[in-house]
């Protein structure tokens, strides 16, 4: 399972200014996904409209990181 | 050709149902009688065919706008219905108005502040990007929720249950709903209301989705056509709103008598159903309405539905002009790039060109020449000429001449296909984008589009009867963009994996081999009869002089078409694996040593120039570009080909002659083989077999078999491969890549070995045997389907009974493969295609949200990097140092495979699994064609 964090609303703000993105731009994930449920239990609560950084190490791209926005469903 | 100067963009696109207001107002005339035409032929009034619905007939006009046909976009009629009836599209939505409003007031069975936080939800969700599948479900939930409430919050009415009878009966508590009380309740709805269940009340009302009022489309839409028997044959659809009109009269008359209830409810019930399949005649829980010769009608969802629909087949895909198809057949003299037409059809295929003073001259001369200049060299004529006024001229033998000279600046003058011209050309199944490639034109004689060999990999062609086609290019900026992005030479990397698919297959490989193996001398005339095709190449000073005759070497031939800069070293197909590498020294010249364009050591075979696996085309489409590559495979083609025509080369069945005494020694193995599996039976049989860790016994059983017989079929194949050597040509392709592998050659010449279903031995057939020739329950190698002759020495009939099943088996599963996989690709590319790589290297959708913040993680393009990098280093090193930057290479030990390192270049890189081995039953070849 690649590593999930919990961005602060700050953090969150920061990321999609340099990505010159908007948050319903960014990919999604369902709050019920169980990856975000632990995420919950360990970092604290989690809502809808928060972003989460997901860090993935791969065998050919080496280490890379993408952001999803915690959906509802 | 006119382009306007205003684009707009589609931002949303709302769907709503027609009101029966709306369906009255947008009607031409109204439809009552169900007869379309009278005695003499005309159509009658206020029928299916009133001409206010628009004109089918040439010369005719349409009584509502007055235009003639083509002008005349047809018009809408409409049928009022005596009784409403449900529209079938609609019953999902209509249970679920049902359930979730008063059965009394009508009211949504939510309080204000519950509906109003599934609004605010929604509204939450569209702010986060959700899309309408998103917001659907909120609606959904809503509707949910509603529907569990027993009693109203506004009127405290207790609901009853409301279930829907397939297709379009609904039921209370078993009563029955007729469509009119259907339609009260869901008038009783108030606008507010509807807003989170989804609808909007500004455009729609629920009670529009029980029909009143029928829209009947335009005759254009359902035109009759004429036999030549002077008949009238009218369009399904027509029959089907004949019926309802027949019905509805029907009813009309009934209910207005005063018919008993008991006759209306059936007439309205029939209704219903000719409303329902005018619809949908495919409706589940109804039989489909027939023609009368049985064929079931094809009425509006069927026209649209499916791979024959509307969608998929006139608006997704359509039929195109200036394209051509026929069957292929192989031309190693062309370049890759090229592709061989057939003058019959350079002569149909045409290019427009816009004359301007510059050209004009060049214009009227290939007008004059007409639709077929005379003559042995083929010239480009010419079909059209379109005036200035838009005016499109046929050219005949006989108007050439006149209308030549009118051509004029501002003239478009259709020629046809000349050499050079860009085209595409492609094979279905169009998997992925190395199925359609632009290649420039060389008109030839004879009906077959021709190419190049070495492009048949990623068309996945062979020329057993395949058939290809060609599509001509109409614009500049077509030409222009084909020719950078899909001309052939721009594909020999594919991007899947990064390494070449375009390359020497076959006889190429075979004619590479014999030509650079080992110390292979060719004399004066057989080096000119190999280089005599490959234009631009001198002729070099001969290699060696034995007794006065000069001599070419073979790798000083092939040396010639390789850049003269060229360093690599690898190990080539044929290499032994031995455990001890001898490099240079290589006894089975197995060590490819490139230096300064000079090949010094090693065989050139698949691993050098194959498709997939050619490390010399890998690096110099990397290195030195698509052209050089490009020049190189044109001319190792033909100088591969040229060598294998100067030595000959041919494969029979006597390639796998063994002498006598091996085949006892076969025989022996197998003998030996037969008897120690019935050692192990007769072991398993008195309970003193070992049983192994997690296996049952009579899984260690077989498993010991299949260990003893496999081993026996590899003995088989070693004793047989002992008298197949190198000077074998059936060892040469199987050792060299181009054909067939050693398993191949040992299954002719040895044993065919055990034949499986679903990985084990044959035990299926009759009652526990696999055939009557054998006793029940026996388990011994032949009764369970173990081949020990060879395919030449020939099947016992049992044993070919075993291999038509293992056979059987490969086929199924080939079959079931290639439909699956199909559906797969389909749903994938539907997902897919509307993703791009934007300027920031994220891939995006065309709503612009991200699917990917950088295209594959990585960014990386496998076609422009090596191993993921940006340049390979250590291969810099070894180009500018020389071989002296082997040993800098060897410290710098990096973890990556490049050409490069030596030591790490000669670790074993993982094989490319082959995708394309053949099934070993279809010896017979393809069943194509």
């Amino acid at each position: 399972m690649p590593e999930h964090h919990l961005l602060s609303e700050k953090e969150a703000e920061k990321i999609l200014k340099d990505l010159k993105l908007t948050k319903d731009q960014l990919p999604k994930i369902r709050i019920s996904d169980p990856c975000i449920r632990a995420l919950d239990a360990i970092s604290g609560p989690v809502e809808e409209g928060m972003v989460v950084k997901i860090v993935r190490r791969s065998r050919t791209s080496g280490v890379s990181t993408s952001y999803r926005l915690v959906v509802r469903g | 050709m006119m382009i306007s100067g205003v684009t707009k963009r589609i931002s949303a696109i709302k769907f709503a149902q027609l009101s029966p207001d709306e369906i009255r107002k947008m009607s031409a005339t109204k439809i009552i009688t169900a007869d379309t035409y009278d005695d003499d032929g005309f159509p009658i009034d206020m029928g299916l065919m009133d001409p206010h619905l628009g004109v089918i007939e040439p010369g005719l006009r349409c009584k509502t706008c007055g235009k003639k046909v083509d002008e005349c976009p047809g018009h809408f009629g409409h049928i009022d219905l005596a009784m409403p009836v449900i529209h079938v599209g609609y019953v999902k939505e209509i249970k679920k108005l049902l359930q979730s409003t008063c059965r009394s007031c009508g009211k949504l069975l939510l309080t204000g502040e519950q509906a109003a936080e599934y609004l605010k939800q929604r509204d939450r969700m569209e702010e986060l990007g959700g899309d309408t599948l998103d917001t659907a479900t909120v609606h959904k939930e809503a509707a949910k929720d509603a529907a569990s409430r027993t009693t109203c919050p506004h009127c405290t009415t207790v609901q009853l249950k409301i279930t829907l009878d397939k297709p379009t009966t609904f039921r209370e508590e078993g009563h029955k709903l007729t469509p009119k009380e259907v339609r009260e309740r869901l008038e009783r709805i108030p606008n507010e209301d509807m807003i989170a269940l989804g609808m909007d009340p500004n455009v729609s009302r629920p009670e529009w989705m029980i029909l009143t009022a029928l829209p009947v489309p335009p005759v254009t839409v359902r035109p009759s056509i004429t036999l030549e028997s002077g008949d009238r044959s009218e369009d399904d659809v027509t029959h089907k709103l004949v019926d309802v009109l027949r019905i509805n009269q029907r009813l009309r008359e009934n209910r207005d008598a005063g018919a008993p209830q008991l006759i209306v409810e059936d007439l309205w019930e029939l209704l219903q159903y000719h409303v329902t399949t005018y619809f949908d005649n495919q409706t589940s829980g109804i039989p489909p309405a027939r023609h009368r010769s049985g064929r079931p009608l094809k009425t509006l969802v069927q026209r649209l539905k499916g791979k024959e629909g509307r969608f998929r087949s006139n608006l997704s895909g359509k039929r195109v002009n200036f394209s051509a198809r026929t069957v292929i057949s192989p031309d190693p003299m062309l370049s890759i790039n090229e592709v061989g037409v057939p003058e019959a059809a350079a002569r149909e295929l045409t290019v427009p060109i816009r004359v301007t003073e510059k050209n004009l001259a060049v214009a009227r001369e290939m007008a004059s020449r007409g639709p077929a200049p005379p003559g042995p060299i083929y010239k480009a004529g010419v079909n059209y000429v379109i005036r200035s006024d838009g005016r499109r001229i046929k050219i005949t033998d006989k108007n050439a001449a006149t209308v030549s000279e009118g051509v004029e600046a501002g003239y478009i003058v259709e020629r046809h296909l000349m050499d050079g011209d860009i085209v595409l050309f492609n094979r279905q199944p169009s998997l992925h984008r190395m199925s359609i490639m632009a290649h420039e034109v060389r008109v030839m004689p004879h009906r077959t589009f021709r190419f190049n060999l070495c492009v048949c990999p990623p068309y996945n062609a062979d020329f057993d009867g395949d058939e290809m086609n060609l599509h001509v290019l109409q614009s500049e900026e077509a030409r222009a963009e084909a020719k950078v992005l899909m001309r052939v030479q721009e594909h020999i990397l594919s991007p899947r994996f990064g390494g070449p698919v375009i390359g020497g297959i076959h006889d190429h490989i075979t004619g590479a081999f014999l030509l650079t193996h080992e110390d292979s001398k060719f004399t004066r005339e057989e080096t000119l009869r190999i280089m005599e095709k490959i234009p631009l190449l001198d002729m070099p000073k001969a290699g060696t002089k034995v007794d006065g005759v000069d001599y070419w070497g073979g790798k000083q031939l092939f040396s010639l078409i390789l850049p003269k800069d060229l360093h690599m070293t690898f190990k080539s197909s044929i290499c032994q694996r031995c455990d001890e590498c001898k490099k240079e020294a290589c006894e089975h010249d197995s060590f490819v040593v490139i230096r300064g364009g000079e090949l010094i050591a090693g065989t050139i075979d698949e691993k050098a120039i194959g498709a997939f696996k050619g490390r010399i085309l890998d690096k110099l489409s990397r290195d030195y570009g698509p052209d050089t590559a490009r020049l190189f495979i044109d001319r190792s083609t033909k100088m591969a080909i040229g060598a294998i025509m100067v030595r000959g080369f041919t494969t029979g069945i006597d390639d796998e002659d063994i002498p006598d005494q091996a085949k006892r020694e076969i025989d022996d193995a197998m003998t030996q083989a037969r008897m120690k599996v019935e050692e192990h039976v007769s072991a398993y049989r008195r309970g003193e077999l070992e049983q192994m860790p997690g296996r049952s016994l009579e899984e260690t059983l077989e498993v010991e078999i299949m260990k003893v017989l496999g081993k026996a079929r590899d003995t088989a194949g070693q004793i047989a491969g002992r008298h197949l050597g190198m000077e074998n040509s059936a060892v040469i392709m199987a050792r060299c890549g181009a054909r067939g592998s050693m398993l191949n050659l040992s299954q002719m010449a040895g044993a065919i070995g055990q034949q499986a279903v679903r990985g084990e031995r044959l035990s299926r057939g009759y009652w526990n045997r696999t055939l009557p020739h054998f006793k029940k329950g026996d388990l011994g190698s032949e009764a369970r389907g173990f081949i020990k002759n060879s395919y030449k020495s020939g099947l016992t009939p049992t044993e070919y009974f075993f291999h038509s099943m293992g056979g059987r088996e490969g086929l199924v599963d080939t079959a079931v493969r290639t439909s699956r996989s199909g559906y797969m690709q389909r749903r994938l590319i539907n997902a897919l295609e509307d993703l791009k790589v934007m300027q920031d290297g994220s891939v995006r959708n065309t709503a612009g949200t991200i699917i990917q913040l950088e295209y594959g993680e990585d960014g990386i393009d496998p076609t422009r990097s090596v191993q993921g990098e940006a340049v390979d280093v250590d291969d810099i090193i070894l180009s500018v140092l020389g071989d002296k930057g082997e040993l800098i290479a060897k410290v710098r030990e990096k973890g990556v495979v490049s050409y490069g390192i030596q030591d790490r270049d000669l670790l074993e890189t993982p094989e490319e699994p082959e995708a394309e081995e053949e099934p070993e039953f279809d010896a017979s070849g393809g069943e194509e064609g």
